[in-house]
């Protein structure tokens, strides 16, 4: 067998002295789910190969057998502490294929809850981030700081992290009773807690000095590479689907989409922060002009149909980048085809070229910057 | 009602005891009883205070327990005692495993987190206790293609190395195990030893990630040890000795910290990028090789690296302390002994009550200066510790080029500038050796 059939790591290589190969994952604690191959010449590495697929669950299979509606439990089950937003395309999509309309106050209901998850999963992204550069303070702080909208996500779902909330035709429930003067309670305390990380972590001369002008993504390779979400806007690319290609009711809300130019690990980990701020100032713009009654969700016959043969594409802004869901049906009770396009597997993209001539300390901060959830972009 | 013992009754528990007790007692005087004296029949005994000690004076000893007191002190002016108990080993030991309580409570407090919380119903006190007994009762995995040997010895030899740096530190006038008059080259000699136990250790595991860690502990002890051997010279310049105990006397009425504070500032930086603290944590940098030159060790292995880490620390601190901090020196807040009621005993009514033994160990051994001075000491190198356990809940972890570019250049720089204000303070006259002009 000759090397090229045999799976990334395991061919056989010409022996270097001077090129120790390390396998860095899946059993490490700076890998996630994955493994990455690096190859180091002292403290420099000069080759990266990326090898995900450790926790592969055949999602789109899967979906091929469900129904529309029992397909939602399980899709969201790739990023679960994103999981509205992962829901989010597919449902939107359903609503198009079977020619549902869906009420207003639903909208912003969906809208809040995409938000309040967006800053859930950022939260514990920005833990994981922590703590791969060594910062234990900021790995617990954000992971306790979760709690309160995790707290909000349990008293809209009744679920603390699969939340399984959207489904064709708007949101599961409706809103409980005195909701909107909570949340802008706990909204307002978790701005003021994010606005204090600051302090410890985004001033913090050492993670300046360790995270600038590393890892640097110019905005040319970004494009090229297909890089999206933050990724893209640390790169000065000013592409947020929620302005560029608004769903729902983000065209009436005022949406200010977060660019940096400089496009280094530090660039990279400040926009999920920024974007935080912006959701939160998002959720309460929501909770201003929600229709403060009315129905959430429009009845469904038992088991819809998709009508004949058709297919549809929709995407959104999700806590890693743009998230697409193309379902095509043929007129029976479940889809034909699902495919989910996620952000992490395109960002996952740029890391060998991003971590090429790198030093093996900026491996962890260059990798986690890349906005990247392992389960999801192995799906 | 307890959940772990539903039926539990205090009557029944010390019904258990006494009959506990008198099985004990009965056994003992039946059998153990006769033993120990056929035993004793055939050794010769030591001579006390003049005394032969027969059992029969021994016994007097159980009746009299004062009577053990000469002994005691005598015991407590032994090498064997200065090394294992006070203010060897046993010492800094306790005061690691304070440090290490401390430092998970202090953390925990500032990441808004309990801690250690359950294991001895009061914050998790005996957690330590606890861990230790984990770490003792799990198997030792060795790497089939490691250097056994050596892979073996460099956990002991970390220890003993730290040990040997404690024996050097005085904690109080005339309390120190090695009172040698090279101590400070001594110091120096002892923190050399780190950088080859660690190599030695990572090297001898013959796996990738310890070794990667090795180098990056021997890269940062070796370039860390020249500004730190540096920034003393200017301790040395003005005491004009090398001797530790003679340094820490010669601080009686002001510490060299107001006078060298550049020095201070160095060694501090010097002192936790010897210890591998964070920021400088390189060589256990767990997101990049995992835990560094610790990864393949396990069970007790880790265990013996980890009580040498924190004697490290504990005798790091207390070089700061007798250094710049000025050792034992510092107000008298412990009273006299009213000593006359030891030597006369105390009047109750037509009873004198009197010990017979305690006024030359009151007197000679254990004076109200000698705790004060250690009391001074420990509240100074528990000061030192905290500052030295608060960056890791405040820094994340530098890069090793930074910390290269730290040691040799900025920090070599300004210990050039401390060794500097020393020769000024000492041809100025305003300071020489033994002190102030």
């Amino acid at each position: 067998m000759t090397n090229e059939f045999l799976p990334p790591g395991l061919a056989l290589q010409k022996a270097d002295e001077k090129i120790m190969t390390l396998n860095v994952g899946p059993q490490h604690p700076g890998s996630g789910h994955m493994r990455i191959i690096v190859q180091i010449d002292g403290d420099y590495i000069v080759a990266c190969d990326p090898d995900p697929g450790y926790v592969h669950r055949g999602e789109e299979k899967m979906a091929e057998y469900r129904n529309y509606i029992t397909n939602i439990p399980h899709l969201e089950r790739p990023v679960i502490h994103d999981s509205c937003n992962v829901l989010y395309p597919y449902v939107l999509g359903v609503e198009d294929l079977l020619g549902i309309e869906v009420t207003e106050r639903a909208k912003y209901v969906r809208v809040i809850c995409s938000e309040l998850n967006r800053c859930i999963y950022t939260m514990y992204w920005l833990a994981i981030y922590g703590i791969f550069l060594g910062h234990s303070t900021m790995f617990m702080w954000p992971a306790g700081d979760r709690e309160l909208l995790i707290d909000l996500m349990e008293k809209i779902s009744g679920a603390r992290v699969t939340h399984a909330h959207f489904v064709p035709g708007g949101v599961r429930n409706d809103l409980p009773p005195n909701f909107e003067e909570v949340c802008l309670r706990q909204v307002n305390y978790f701005e003021k807690r994010i606005r204090e990380y600051a302090a410890v972590f985004y001033d913090n001369p050492i993670l300046i000095s360790r995270t600038q002008d590393t890892g640097v993504l110019s905005r040319e390779d970004a494009i090229r590479l297909g890089v999206t979400g933050s990724v893209l806007r640390a790169s000065g690319v000013d592409y947020d689907l929620r302005k560029k290609e608004p769903y729902d009711v983000y065209e009436e809300l005022d949406v200010h989409s977060n660019v940096m130019k400089e496009g280094d690990s530090y660039a990279r980990s400040k926009i999920p922060w920024l974007d935080m701020l912006e959701s939160c100032n998002i959720i309460k713009q929501a909770l201003e002009k929600m229709p403060k009654s009315g129905s959430v969700r429009v009845k469904l016959k038992p088991n819809p149909k998709g009508k004949g043969l058709n297919s549809v594409y929709k995407r959104v802004e999700s806590g890693r980048g743009s998230l697409g869901c193309h379902i095509v049906s043929d007129g029976k009770v479940e889809p034909y085809r699902l495919k989910l396009s996620v952000g992490s597997f395109r960002n996952l993209i740029a890391l060998p070229y991003l971590l090429k001539g790198e030093k093996l300390g900026n491996m962890p901060s260059v990798y986690w910057s890349l906005n990247y959830w392992p389960v999801e972009a192995d799906r | 009602m307890s959940v772990i013992a539903p039926d539990f009754k205090f009557s029944k528990f010390i019904q258990s005891l006494i009959s506990d007790v008198v099985w004990f007692v009965l056994i003992f005087s039946l059998i153990g009883f006769p033993i120990i004296m056929m035993v004793l029949f055939f050794i010769p005994m030591p001579v006390i205070d003049g005394e032969l000690l027969t059992p029969f004076l021994a016994f007097t000893y159980l009746a009299d327990p004062t009577r053990t007191l000469p002994i005691v002190q005598s015991f407590m002016m032994t090498d064997m005692f200065k090394i294992m108990a006070f203010p060897g080993f046993g010492f800094a030991a306790l005061l690691a495993a304070g440090t290490i309580f401390v430092e998970r409570k202090m953390l925990a407090k500032l990441q808004l987190r309990v801690g250690p919380f359950y294991c001895g119903k009061f914050e998790g006190i005996l957690q330590l206790m606890g861990d230790g007994l984990k770490l003792i009762s799990k198997e030792i995995i060795i790497p089939a293609k490691a250097d056994k040997p050596i892979f073996w010895a460099a956990p002991v030899l970390f220890v003993a190395s730290a040990a040997a740096f404690v024996a050097l530190i005085p904690v109080a006038p005339g309390w120190v195990v090695a009172d040698v008059d090279m101590g400070l080259l001594a110091v120096f000699a002892v923190i050399g030893f780190f950088p080859i136990v660690t190599i030695l250790s990572a090297w001898s595991a013959n796996s990738k990630f310890p070794f990667i860690g090795g180098i990056r502990a021997l890269f940062q002890m070796v370039s860390f040890e020249i500004p730190l051997i540096l920034s003393l010279l200017g301790v040395v310049m003005v005491t004009g000795t090398l001797n530790l105990s003679e340094i820490a006397a010669s601080q009686s009425s002001f510490p060299w910290i107001l006078f060298l504070p550049v020095g201070a500032i160095v060694f501090f930086i010097t002192m936790l990028a010897e210890l591998e603290r964070i920021p400088f944590d390189l060589p256990e940098a767990e997101s990049e090789i995992v835990a560094g030159w610790l990864t393949e060790l396990s069970g007790m292995m880790y265990g013996l690296v980890q009580l040498g880490t924190y004697l490290k620390l504990y005798a790091f601190a207390a070089l700061f302390v007798v250094l710049f901090l000025g050792g034992w020196n510092g107000p008298q807040i412990v009273p006299q002994f009213p000593m006359e009621i030891v030597t006369n005993g105390l009047e109750l009514g037509p009873v004198t009550a009197k010990i017979g033994g305690l006024e030359p160990l009151l007197t000679e051994l254990i004076t109200p200066e000698m705790i004060n001075g250690v009391l001074m000491f420990v509240l100074k190198t528990v000061g030192v510790i905290f500052f030295i356990l608060l960056p890791r809940g405040v820094f994340p972890r530098i890069r090793v080029d930074m910390l290269l570019n730290l040691g040799w250049h900025k920090l070599i720089g300004l210990a050039f500038v401390n060794i500097f204000i020393a020769l000024a303070l000492v041809y100025a006259g305003v300071l020489g050796p033994g002190g102030l002009q």
